[in-house]
């Protein structure tokens, strides 16, 4: 009697979010998988016609693809060094005791907030009309012009936007390890002379090393799936030169129609972004059985 | 000493400053008139008239898509929180491998990029919406139910975590007193829940507000903009006024901007629990 009650009372408070999650995540996530071996324009009324692993065999081939894939990786490093470097030392800024430290840290976490999309947009603003005119006054014309317009500097205008909108994120995630160093250890160390960089690199660094981890594979992973600024600011131009995946993948699908082989990118995608998670999780795993 | 320590406050205060600059330049801009900002982009305006607010708030349909933005993320994020909390409850206090199974898929799925099932999601809608009738896309309603659909998944492991550390002999007692499962949940396991509650708030309020591809493919119709869809149709649309464009751009931050001051304490505190998790 107990057993079936048990039951209906896990049915009742499971059932809903397992049944939207299954139609909304589950069931596209393996017909996607389905879709990935047939080339189909998208059109209900047209064939599928089954082709194997070819749409797999021609991305290896795919010279936009091969490119798309490369911007990625570079903007991805580049992302990495930039957003946790800055995040950092702003972290380790904003712990002082200064008394600004705290309004400090509100105004650097705001971008975050507002949406990659909007961020974009305020930025390709500021390259085309704001950085001519700095140019002008401050005479660099070299270096301020707009980046928008140049199939090299483009990219590097998305990294700038990215590093924007995530060192604020890494901040936070910073201060709480920093938080977390004990006092009496900084003060000891204080007592004993050391100077301010030895404490930082025998003391903070070190046990930062959780929250640095943790840092570099949030924006490994948030880089890799760009969208919303890749969107906004370049749309992947000029001339595909800044099309990174997740806006490749789209366009594939949406714009040339590509559904099977759009899918197929879709799911290396899958594989990729899974794969960095993953290896995160072993890492952080593997440090928790250490100490 | 002393003045060492003057130096170091404003030197920070600047460097906070400048990196809000693009935020100046945007607001300042929103002001000026064409020729006054071509002859300087970083110049104060000379006079405040709110004329192009007026014309970005008609163009870009401001109101209606402040309306839709708000409607669908309230109601979303009031379906998460209940269905997820119940769902983590549950799984939390049944220790079988069905609980454990549902639960771990609900962490494999994370990993899942949305890119990965967007396309396959959407011709399942339209397969939904031709069978039953039921209007899945093109409908506020069938946003929230794919909204809750992504988001729960992060919410149910987020409050399974913070249920593990709640004591289970409270319950029990409840138990013994012969109160539903029901009733225990909502009068004693939900308001425990309130600090991740907070958190689990706050996290979906950000991302379902600013997400832009999924309305993009759910809703094609023009009353049922979002604030993002709205400004990307607004700069596609209109060969670009730079300050019409800006006094859009400001309209969309405000909401954010007030909502950080209200929230900051949580917001930071959420940021910084769902980042670790």
């Amino acid at each position: 009697m107990s057993k079936t009650k048990n039951r209906f009372w896990f049915a009742l408070f499971t059932f809903p979010t397992i049944f939207i999650f299954t139609i909304v995540v589950i069931i596209p996530f393996i017909s996607g998988i389905y879709y990935a071996f047939f080339d189909w324009d998208g059109i209900a009324a047209n064939a599928k016609e089954f082709v194997g692993f070819d749409n797999f065999l021609k991305l290896i081939e795919d010279e936009r693809f091969r490119h798309s894939a490369w911007v990625t990786i570079k903007f991805t490093l580049l992302a990495l060094i930039s957003v946790n470097v800055l995040g950092l030392t702003f972290a380790l800024i904003v712990t002082s005791t200064l008394r600004t430290a705290k309004s400090a840290r509100t105004m650097v976490f705001m971008p975050n907030l507002i949406g990659g999309l909007i961020l974009g947009y305020i930025w390709s603003f500021i390259f085309s009309d704001a950085f001519s005119i700095i140019g002008k006054v401050t005479g660099f014309e070299s270096v301020f012009y707009n980046w928008l317009m140049s199939p090299d500097y483009a990219l590097y205008a998305i990294v700038l936007v990215f590093t924007w909108q995530m060192a604020g994120y890494m901040m936070i995630v910073y201060i709480a390890g920093i938080e977390n160093i004990p006092y009496e250890l900084m003060e000891a160390a204080k007592i004993d002379g050391a100077n301010y960089w030895q404490r930082l690199r025998k003391i903070v660094l070190p046990l930062l090393m959780p929250s640095i981890t943790i840092c570099l594979f949030l924006t490994l992973s948030f880089a890799f799936k760009i969208y919303d600024v890749n969107l906004s600011l370049t749309s992947g131009g000029p001339v595909n030169s800044t099309e990174m995946f997740a806006l490749n993948i789209y366009n594939e699908i949406f714009g040339y129609s590509n559904y099977g082989y759009g899918q197929a990118k879709a799911i290396v995608f899958f594989l990729i972004v899974a794969a960095i998670s993953l290896t995160q999780v072993y890492f952080t795993k593997k440090r928790e059985v250490e100490m | 000493m002393k003045k060492t320590k003057v130096i170091k406050e404003t030197l920070l205060l600047i460097v906070a400053i400048f990196y809000l600059s693009p935020i100046y330049i945007m607001l300042v801009n929103s002001f000026k008139n064409r020729q006054e900002l071509y002859e300087n982009v970083l110049a104060f305006p000379k006079d405040f008239s709110f004329q192009y607010y007026i014309a970005a708030i008609e163009k870009m349909n401001f109101l209606s898509a402040f309306g839709n933005s708000l409607y669908i993320t309230v109601i979303s994020v009031i379906f998460i929180v209940i269905l997820s909390s119940m769902t983590a409850w549950m799984l939390a206090r049944t220790n079988n491998r069905i609980s454990k199974i549902i639960f771990m898929t609900f962490i494999a799925t994370m990993l899942i990029p949305f890119q990965t099932i967007m396309m396959p999601l959407m011709q399942e809608m339209n397969w939904i919406m031709k069978t039953t009738g039921i209007p899945m896309l093109n409908t506020r309603g069938g946003l929230i139910f794919m909204n809750i659909g992504f988001n729960t998944s992060m919410a149910v492991f987020l409050y399974h975590g913070f249920i593990k550390s709640i004591p289970i002999s409270l319950e029990e007692a409840a138990m013994i007193d012969g109160a539903s499962k029901f009733s225990i949940f909502w009068r004693i396991i939900f308001p425990m829940l309130k600090p991740i509650t907070v958190t689990v708030m706050i996290l979906n309020v950000i991302s379902i507000w600013n997400d832009y591809l999924l309305p993009s493919l759910v809703l094609t119709q023009k009353e049922l903009r979002t604030i993002p869809l709205s400004t990307f149709y607004f700069f596609g649309e209109f060969t670009i006024q730079w300050n019409q464009a800006m006094a859009g751009l400001v309209l969309t931050i405000i909401p954010v901007v007030i909502f950080y001051v209200f929230a900051q304490k949580y917001i930071i505190k959420g940021i910084a629990e769902g980042a670790v998790k």
